[in-house]
């Protein structure tokens, strides 16, 4: 029995849960979602200020005497969940969980301390669509400087410090202010993406590359399921509860039954993404195993989420179309969700040499 | 009310009682129902201890590493899924003593008299009579799709007693004897070549009453008992990694490299992805359970499993090329037990297409979760006001 992960929410994880939520309820209207993709500033600071300094969730991941919560991947799903079902314009995933993965992997206390803290923001500057099976590029090292340019990194924008690979094999830490950032026209808007040019930045050697951005990027990919479930969640939850009150034909629409089985094929969907999901945040925090879980849990919640959305618009009909109603911005992050931390089918491909189901 | 340690305890005595090595198998079967290590989670006296249903894991274990004989119980799957959790909840005392226990150690076997060629879905039109005549019912129709029809002792049966009220308030339930002269049963041959299922007639069968479960014009309640627990047992079976139909699959495809091809396996790993999904879905509902708390997932269970079953089986006739081509055996049999992953591939795929017919279609399972879960609009009834004998037929 104790063989198999725990798949259930504890109480305190509901908590959690709750608190996250009511604070997103409170300063997270779609309508200022909307409103902020097309500012100058994409992240929420307040908002981001409230979560991380309010609520000390950046350091969930962070041991207390690094200056962290000492929580685990659970927690941190369980936060992704939320940030997920409020398309949270916040760099949470790339800040709390990606480079702070990284710095966990390179034991790098001073840099952890200020990330858990909240008040610095850290990027890995490795591009968003990688997965922790993937090659990625690096920058070179000439005389002690970082040269080279790295493109499409989530949330470089607003980030104080970025974790940058090297060609010496090694990861440094550089001050934002060092590099020049070219912001991207992303496709989610939500999650900004930027060209990181280094012309001889200084940076300061925090540990070996490799082993750090796998571990960052696998932990990523395994919560992003849960950002997903949060994504597809809502997509379902707001369709079901649009379907009900919308008439046509002199009946609700939500009445007939080819959307009836679409929504209740949606529901099995995200039933089982939940405990995809559970999975791997339960298998990242034991340990147990934990490439298979992430590769499962990815490889099944990119195309849910995609789904969710996808469903969501053509079943809020025109009204989907709209720039005004927040579904593009579910269906925009899902679809950039989609190829983030590795696409579903490079997942798969991982799986099979994990399972042994190996290729001709 | 018992705890994990002191249930283990329990079990260690009763072997230490009771060595399998040296009682005979129906001895043994009948002392474990007697001992309340049967099915822990039924009340004492029943075969249970009145313990959580989870902690049966705790006794199966120790039972299984003493080498104990079990109740075979895909062999009795229909009366241990189905006929006796209705006779807990709606069985008088005696009948509770009279049919429990015969029923778990195996010694009578179950079916299901349900379904009839005219209410398949709409089960509630069932036209099967049961007419009062002095202290019991006579009844007459027709019942199909009975699997172990032809081994049973006992069935759950569901006949119309008013047929002058609408049609989900004229049904009663009963425990119908299969030994009756009045109960005839005809294998039915299915696609695979063998006759897993029966059609059943009753002519004239006599049941006292003493054999109704429920209350009369109740049956449609006590049905919903019944049903849910088979769509349950049919979907929520517990397994490791691999351990439904993607285990020959994913094995077939180890042991033949030859058979492989870019396109299978694509194909492959995203049914093995979607099967270990499913999986824990199915453990992620047990724990629920195991911790009181509600979950929807049960529904949705049987829908998914019906799915893969299908797409799975058909990709392993594919993977197999030329010997897909091939079908191990058509001659007609009558099976004891139902195994969906048992013989080759050709029959997996042939049976797997009931998957998503018995127990409730999947077209109707999908209007169970739209309005029951989410809560959505129910589908048209123009039956629900009229009297059953006044319907179209």
């Amino acid at each position: 029995m104790s063989t198999q992960p725990d798949l259930l929410y504890s109480e305190e994880e509901e908590d959690l849960r709750a608190a996250v939520r009511d604070l997103l309820t409170d300063h997270c209207a779609a309508a200022d979602v909307i409103a902020r993709t097309e500012s100058d500033t994409p992240h929420d600071r307040a908002l981001w200020k409230s979560l991380a300094e309010g609520m000390g969730l950046a350091g969930l991941l962070v041991p207390e005497e690094y200056g962290g919560q000492g929580a685990g991947h659970r927690e941190v799903a369980v936060v992704l969940e939320e940030l997920g079902r409020a398309v949270a314009p916040v760099p949470y995933l790339t800040s709390a969980v990606v480079a702070t993965e990284a710095l966990l992997a390179c034991a790098d206390e001073e840099l952890l301390g200020q990330l858990a803290a909240g008040r610095t923001i850290g990027a890995l500057a490795v591009a968003l669509h990688h997965g922790p099976d993937a090659h990625h590029p690096a920058v070179r090292l000439e005389g002690g400087f970082l040269r080279g340019e790295l493109t499409g990194i989530a949330d470089a924008v607003g980030a104080d410090v970025l974790l940058v690979p090297a060609d010496d094999g090694g990861l440094y830490a550089v001050a934002a202010d060092a590099v020049t950032l070219t912001p991207a026209t992303a496709l989610d808007p939500t999650r900004p993406l930027a060209t990181v040019t280094l012309d001889g930045a200084a940076g300061r050697r925090l540990g070996a590359a490799e082993p750090a951005v796998r571990r960052a990027l696998r932990a990523a990919a395994g919560l992003l399921a849960s950002e997903q479930l949060g994504l597809a969640d809502w997509a379902l939850t707001e369709t079901v509860r649009y379907l009900k009150e919308r008439k046509q034909f002199n009946r609700p629409v939500g009445g007939f039954q080819a959307l009836k089985h679409r929504l209740a094929q949606l529901w099995l969907e995200v039933v089982n993404l939940r405990a995809a999901a559970r999975a791997a945040a339960d298998a990242l925090a034991t340990g147990t195993d934990p490439d298979v879980a992430v590769a499962v849990a990815q490889a099944y919640a990119a195309p849910v989420a995609v789904h969710a959305a996808e469903e969501a618009l053509q079943l809020h009909g025109g009204l989907g179309m709209t720039w005004e109603h927040p579904v593009h911005l579910y269906l925009k992050r899902a679809k950039a969700d989609s190829i983030a931390y590795g696409t579903a089918g490079a997942h798969r491909e991982a799986l099979a040499g994990l399972v042994d189901l190996q290729a001709p | 009310m018992t705890g994990e340690d002191e249930l283990r305890a329990r079990t260690r005595e009763f072997l230490a009682a009771h060595p399998p090595a040296g009682t005979g198998r129906l001895e043994f079967l009948r002392a474990r129902f007697d001992a309340g290590l049967a099915w822990v989670h039924y009340p004492e006296g029943l075969g249970g201890l009145g313990a959580p249903r989870a902690l049966q894991a705790v006794v199966d274990a120790e039972l299984e590493a003493a080498g104990a004989p079990d109740n075979d119980p895909r062999r009795i799957g229909i009366g241990l899924g189905m006929a006796a959790p209705t006779v807990l909840r709606y069985g008088t005392d005696e009948q509770k003593r009279r049919f429990l226990r015969p029923l778990w150690t195996g010694e009578e076997v179950w079916c299901q008299l349900f379904s009839e060629p005219g209410a398949g879905s709409d089960l509630a039109a069932l036209g099967t009579r049961a007419v009062r005549e002095g202290d019991g019912w006579v009844v007459d129709g027709q019942k199909v799709w009975t699997s172990s029809a032809h081994l049973a002792r006992w069935a759950i049966l569901i006949a119309r007693t008013d047929p002058g009220l609408p049609k989900h308030q004229g049904i009663t339930y009963f425990v119908c004897d299969m030994t009756d002269p009045g109960v005839e049963v005809r294998p039915l041959r299915q696609i695979t070549g063998e006759a897993e299922f029966n059609e059943v007639f009753l002519t004239g069968v006599r049941i006292p009453d003493s054999d109704r479960l429920g209350e009369v014009g109740d049956g449609w309640r006590v049905a919903q008992t019944t049903l849910m627990n088979e769509r349950v047992s049919i979907g929520g079976m517990r397994l490791p990694r691999e351990g439904g139909m993607i285990g020959p699959l994913a094995r077939t495809w180890r042991d033949r490299p030859d058979l492989r091809t870019h396109d299978l396996h694509q194909r492959l790993l995203k049914l093995w992805v979607e099967s270990e999904v499913s999986r824990l879905t199915a453990e992620r509902l047990r724990q629920q359970l195991a911790a009181g708390q509600p979950g929807y997932e049960g529904s949705g269970m049987k829908l998914a499993f019906a799915r893969l079953n299908q797409e799975i089986s058909g990709l392993e006739v594919e993977l197999r090329g030329a010997e897909g081509l091939l079908y191990d055996d058509w001659t007609m049999r009558r099976p004891e037990l139902v195994d969906f992953t048992g013989r080759d591939a050709g029959y997996r795929y042939l049976r797997a297409k009931g998957n998503s017919i018995e127990g409730g279609t999947s077209e109707v399972l999908l209007n169970i979760v739209a309005e029951r879960v989410l809560g959505l609009p129910a589908e048209p009834r123009t039956d629900k006001d009229v009297a059953w004998k006044d319907l179209a037929r």
